[in-house]
C-alpha cells in the first residue's frame, strides 16, 4: 500500500479513529486503526469491539492495499505535522513496517497484519431514516449530562432514543437520560421512516463520538437503528455501535404532573448567582437553598466549616412560600441548557421532584430531585 | 523528649552509675512513697513496708509518666469465667462455631498452646477440654462501658482501641486527684476486679507507642513501666514486627533492607528511610528513638464499619447469602447509626473456600446509613461477582464516613419507594430500641 494524502483530512480520519480506541488496551490490534486504500480513497477504521467507526477521506492512492498501525502515535505524528503537508503512508510488507513521510521528516512504525484486525458483524437493521444534525446535536447535546455513570445501573449508562406521544399530540423522536437524581426528556420532530423504531440505549462514549458528526448544521445524518446496534452515517463518516443491553426505566411516572408552584426566572442570571453562592461549600454534595416568597428568591448555602452566603434575585413567583434544597451543580446543569427563553421551575413540596423547562416549551424538560437542607 | 544522641547507650559495665531515688507503690494496699539511696547503694524493695505485699512496683520515674495503655486480660473469658464461677480453673474458648476462629482464649488454654485468631478446629486440637463458648457481646459490650466509665474518672483523654483496650493521658492530673496517675491507674485496674470481676495490664510510658508495648510485657495482671531514661536500651535489641502495624509484609520488606531490630533502625538517616518506605520510614525512625507524638485522642475517627461472618459450611447458594447479607447490613447500619455516621462507599467481601478473597466495592452518589440501601448495593454486587462460590466468609462495610447529617439527603427518582423504605427502617429501629431486637424482623433475615 502506498498513498498521499493532505494533513488536514488525514488528521481528521484519524483523531477520530484514536479517540474510538481505549486507552488501555489488553488485545493488541484493538490499539491500531486499519488503514485500507483503494480507488480514490483511503478508509481509516477503528474499533473497541463496541463502538467502530469508519472514516473514508480522498488520497491519491500509488498503490491499493491494507494495513493496522497503532491509532494514537499515528494521530501524535500527524498533529505534530505543519499545515499543509502532504503526508505519504507507504506499507512495506517485507519489513512489516509503515513509512511515514511528510517534507523531511520520515517515521517507520510497527504494523499488525490487516486479517487480525476485527471486523464488526453486520446487521439488518430494522429502521432507517434521515435527520438533520442540528435536531440530533440538540437531543443529545441537552440530555446526555444526566447520563449516568454508576455500574450496577447499567441501563442509565446512556442516553434512551426512542419513539414517544409528544405532548402536543402525535409522535416524537425522544431522547431521556437520567442518573437518578435528574433526568432530561428532550423531544424533536419524528422524521420520516423512523415509526417503527425500536428504542435503544446509546451508551456514553458513542453519544461523545456522535457529536463529533454532528457539527455541521446542513449536513443530515443517516440513521439505522435495529434491537441491538445502532449507525450514524455521513457521507465519509459511518459510527456503528452496540446499544446497552438492558430496559430503560419507565420514566414517565418519574415526571411530576401536579407541580403547581410556578417560579420563572433568567436562567443565566439565576446560574450566575448559584454558582457564587456555591463557592463557599466544601462539600462534595454542595447544597444550595432557595427561599421563594413573593417574586423573591434568595439562594443561600450555609457550610458550618467553611462560611455562609447569600444572593437576592427578582423573580416571578407568586405562590405560597417554598424553601427547598438542591444540589448546586445539578442546578446548573439545567439552568445551561436554557438557551432562548427564562427558566421555568415547577415546584411541589420540598421533598417531591422539581420539574423544569425553558418557557412554556414542553419539548424540553428536565427532573431534578430536591435535597434535605 | 530527651536527644536520642546522648541517651543512646554505649553503657560500659564498669562504670558506676550514681544511684537514684526508686519510686516505689504497693499494688495491693495503693500506699506510695520514694525510697532514697543509703550509703551510695541503690535501693531494693521487696515488699511493701505496710502491707507486706511483695505485688509492689518500684521504678526511678513511676510517678512522672503519665501515658497509659490499659489491656483487659482475655476479657471475654474473664467476663464467662466471672459470670459461671464453675468455668474458673476450666479452659474457656470464646468464638464461634464450628469453623469460627478463637477470639479469646483463657490463660489456661493459653498454657495448652491455644491462641487468638487460631482455627477453632485447630484450638480444639490442642486443647479438646476446652469449653467453647459463643461471644455474648452485648454483654462484653456492657462491662466495657462501665470500664469507660471510670477511665473517664481518671482523664478526659481516653481513646478506646477496642472494647478491652484504650490509651490515656493522665498529663496533670496529680493535683486534681491528689495521687501520681501510677497510683490511679493500679487503683482503676483493682477497682475493675473488685468491682467487675475482670483483670488487666497497665503499660505506663511517656508516649502512646511505648505504653501500648508495656502494657504486653508483664500480662496477665500485669504493671510495666518504660522510663524515659531506659527507652533505648529497652527497644535496642527489640525487633521491630513488635510496632503495632508491622505484618508480615511490611516485615519482609524491611528485613531486605537489613532492618530486623530496633538497633538496625538507628543506622539510618531519616532521609534514606523516607525514601525508601514513605511515611512508615518516618514513623520508624522515631518509634526507633522512642519518639513517639501522637496524641492520646478522646475521638480517633473511625474510617470504615464492616461485618463479616464464616460460614458453618461452604456456601454457593444465592438464598443463603441473601439471609446472610441482609444481617451483615443491618448490624453496619446500626453500628453506623449508633455512632451517628453514614458512609459513601459500600463494600462486599468474600472468601473463597480456598481462602483466596474477593472485595468489591461500589460508590454512592449519597452517603448512607441505611441498612436497606446498603443492602441492596451490597448485593448488586454479589450478583455482579457471578458464580464464583462457593465461600466460606462474607463481609460488607461502609466507608469514606460522614456525619449522619449528610447522609441520604437526595432522593432517587427511579426508586420513589426508597423513601418509605428508609422510614419504615427508622419506624423499625424505634421498636426495637423499646422492645429489643427481637421484636420485629425482615423475612429474609431469618434465612
Amino acid at each position: 500500500m502506498k498513498i498521499s494524502i493532505e494533513r488536514g483530512t488525514l488528521l481528521k480520519a484519524v483523531a477520530q479513529a484514536q479517540s474510538v480506541v481505549e486507552r488501555r488496551n489488553t488485545i493488541p490490534i484493538l490499539a491500531n486503526v486499519l488503514i485500507e486504500a483503494e480507488g480514490d480513497t483511503a478508509q481509516f477504521r477503528a474499533t473497541d469491539l463496541d463502538i467502530e467507526v469508519v472514516d473514508k477521506a480522498p488520497a491519491q492512492v500509488e498503490r491499493a492495499g491494507a494495513t493496522t498501525v497503532a491509532a494514537t502515535t499515528l494521530h501524535e505524528i500527524v498533529r505534530k505535522l505543519p499545515d499543509g503537508a502532504l503526508v505519504t503512508l507507504t506499507a512495506d510488507a517485507a519489513s512489516g513496517r509503515l513509512t511515514v513521510e511528510a517534507g523531511r521528516s520520515n517515521f517507520s512504525l510497527a504494523t499488525l497484519p490487516r486479517e487480525d484486525f476485527p471486523v464488526m458483524a453486520s446487521s439488518e437493521y430494522h429502521s432507517n431514516f434521515t435527520a438533520n444534525a442540528a435536531i440530533l446535536r440538540r437531543l443529545f447535546d441537552k440530555s446526555k449530562f444526566a447520563i449516568s455513570t454508576e455500574e450496577t445501573r447499567y441501563y442509565l449508562n446512556g442516553v434512551y432514543m426512542h419513539v414517544a406521544d409528544a405532548v402536543e399530540g402525535g409522535k416524537a423522536l425522544r431522547c431521556v437520560a437520567t442518573d437518578g437524581h435528574r433526568l432530561a426528556r428532550i423531544d424533536a420532530n419524528l422524521p420520516m421512516g423512523a415509526e417503527d423504531m425500536p428504542g435503544v440505549i446509546v451508551p456514553r462514549k458513542t453519544v461523545g463520538e456522535l457529536r463529533k458528526l454532528l457539527d455541521d448544521d446542513e449536513m443530515d445524518i443517516a440513521v439505522s437503528v435495529s434491537e441491538t446496534k445502532v449507525r450514524f452515517a455521513t457521507p465519509n463518516i459511518t459510527l456503528t455501535s452496540k446499544v446497552i443491553d438492558g430496559t430503560f426505566p419507565d420514566y414517565t411516572r418519574v415526571i411530576p404532573a401536579g407541580n403547581t408552584r410556578r417560579l420563572e426566572v433568567d436562567a443565566a442570571e439565576f446560574a450566575r448567582a448559584v454558582d457564587r453562592v456555591a463557592t463557599v461549600s466544601s462539600e462534595r454534595s454542595r447544597a444550595v437553598k432557595l427561599q421563594l416568597d413573593d417574586d423573591r428568591l434568595i439562594l443561600s448555602v450555609n457550610a458550618p466549616d467553611s462560611g455562609a452566603a447569600e444572593e437576592e434575585l427578582a423573580v416571578a413567583y407568586s405562590d405560597e412560600r417554598l424553601e427547598i434544597g438542591f444540589n448546586a451543580k445539578y442546578l446548573l446543569e439545567i439552568a445551561n441548557q436554557v438557551d432562548r427563553e427564562n427558566a421555568v421551575f415547577l415546584f411541589n413540596s420540598s421533598g417531591d421532584p422539581t420539574l423544569m423547562r425553558e418557557g412554556n416549551d414542553e419539548s424540553a424538560v428536565y427532573v431534578v430531585m430536591p435535597m434535605r437542607v | 523528649m530527651t536527644d536520642p544522641e546522648t541517651t543512646h547507650p554505649h553503657i560500659d559495665p564498669s562504670e558506676e552509675q550514681p544511684p537514684v531515688p526508686l519510686q516505689v507503690l504497693c499494688r495491693e494496699c495503693l500506699s506510695y512513697g520514694v525510697m532514697k539511696p543509703k550509703g551510695g547503694k541503690a535501693p531494693v524493695a521487696r515488699r511493701c513496708p505496710k502491707c507486706q505485699s511483695p505485688r509492689i512496683k518500684a521504678h526511678s520515674e513511676l510517678f512522672s509518666l503519665s501515658i497509659a495503655h490499659m489491656d483487659c486480660d482475655a476479657f471475654y473469658a474473664s467476663v464467662e469465667k466471672r459470670d459461671n464461677p464453675e468455668l474458673a480453673d476450666k479452659p474457656v474458648i470464646i468464638g464461634g462455631g464450628r469453623r469460627g476462629v478463637v477470639s479469646t482464649a483463657c490463660y489456661v488454654a493459653r498454657i495448652r498452646g491455644v491462641r487468638s485468631a487460631m482455627p477453632m478446629f485447630q484450638a480444639l486440637k490442642l486443647c479438646p477440654d476446652a469449653v467453647v463458648i459463643k461471644p455474648r457481646m452485648d454483654v462484653y459490650v456492657d462491662v466495657s462501658h462501665k470500664i469507660r466509665a471510670m477511665m473517664d474518672e481518671l482523664t478526659p483523654d481516653v481513646e478506646p482501641l477496642s472494647l478491652d483496650e484504650a490509651f490515656m493521658d493522665l498529663s496533670g492530673t496529680q493535683r486534681l486527684h491528689g495521687a501520681p496517675p501510677a497510683v490511679m491507674l493500679t487503683r482503676l485496674v483493682k477497682r475493675m476486679k473488685d468491682e467487675l470481676g475482670v483483670t488487666g495490664s497497665i503499660g505506663l510510658s511517656h508516649n502512646k507507642f511505648l505504653a501500648k508495648v508495656a502494657s504486653d510485657l508483664d500480662k496477665p495482671r500485669g504493671f510495666s513501666v518504660i522510663g524515659a531514661a531506659e527507652t533505648a536500651d529497652f527497644l535496642h535489641d527489640k525487633p521491630v514486627r513488635m510496632i503495632w502495624g508491622i505484618g508480615p509484609a511490611a516485615q519482609a520488606s524491611l528485613e531486605k533492607a537489613g532492618i530486623r531490630h530496633f538497633s538496625d533502625l538507628l543506622r539510618w538517616e531519616l532521609i534514606d528511610l523516607t525514601a525508601r518506605f514513605g511515611s512508615m520510614g518516618e514513623r520508624l525512625y522515631h518509634l526507633a528513638r522512642g519518639q513517639d507524638r501522637r496524641r492520646v485522642s478522646a475521638n480517633a475517627p473511625v474510617k470504615s464499619i464492616s461485618k463479616e461472618t464464616t460460614f458453618n459450611e461452604d456456601t454457593a447458594n444465592m438464598e443463603v447469602l441473601d439471609g446472610h447479607l441482609w444481617r451483615l447490613a443491618e448490624k453496619v447500619s446500626d453500628r453506623a447509626k449508633a455512632k451517628q455516621l453514614a458512609g459513601r462507599v459500600v463494600t462486599l467481601k468474600l472468601k473463597r473456600a480456598n481462602h483466596s478473597s474477593l472485595t468489591r466495592r461500589q460508590s454512592l452518589r449519597d452517603a448512607t446509613q441505611i441498612a436497606d440501601t446498603i443492602y441492596r448495593t451490597a448485593r448488586s454486587l454479589l450478583d455482579q461477582v457471578g458464580d464464583e462460590g462457593p465461600y466460606r466468609l462474607l463481609g460488607c462495610g461502609i466507608s469514606e464516613l460522614v456525619p449522619e447529617t449528610q447522609a441520604d439527603i437526595t432522593g432517587d427518582l427511579l426508586d420513589p419507594q426508597a423513601v418509605q423504605r428508609a422510614k419504615a427502617e427508622r419506624a423499625t429501629d424505634a421498636i426495637r430500641q423499646k422492645f429489643g431486637d427481637a421484636a420485629i424482623q425482615k423475612g429474609r433475615a431469618l434465612r
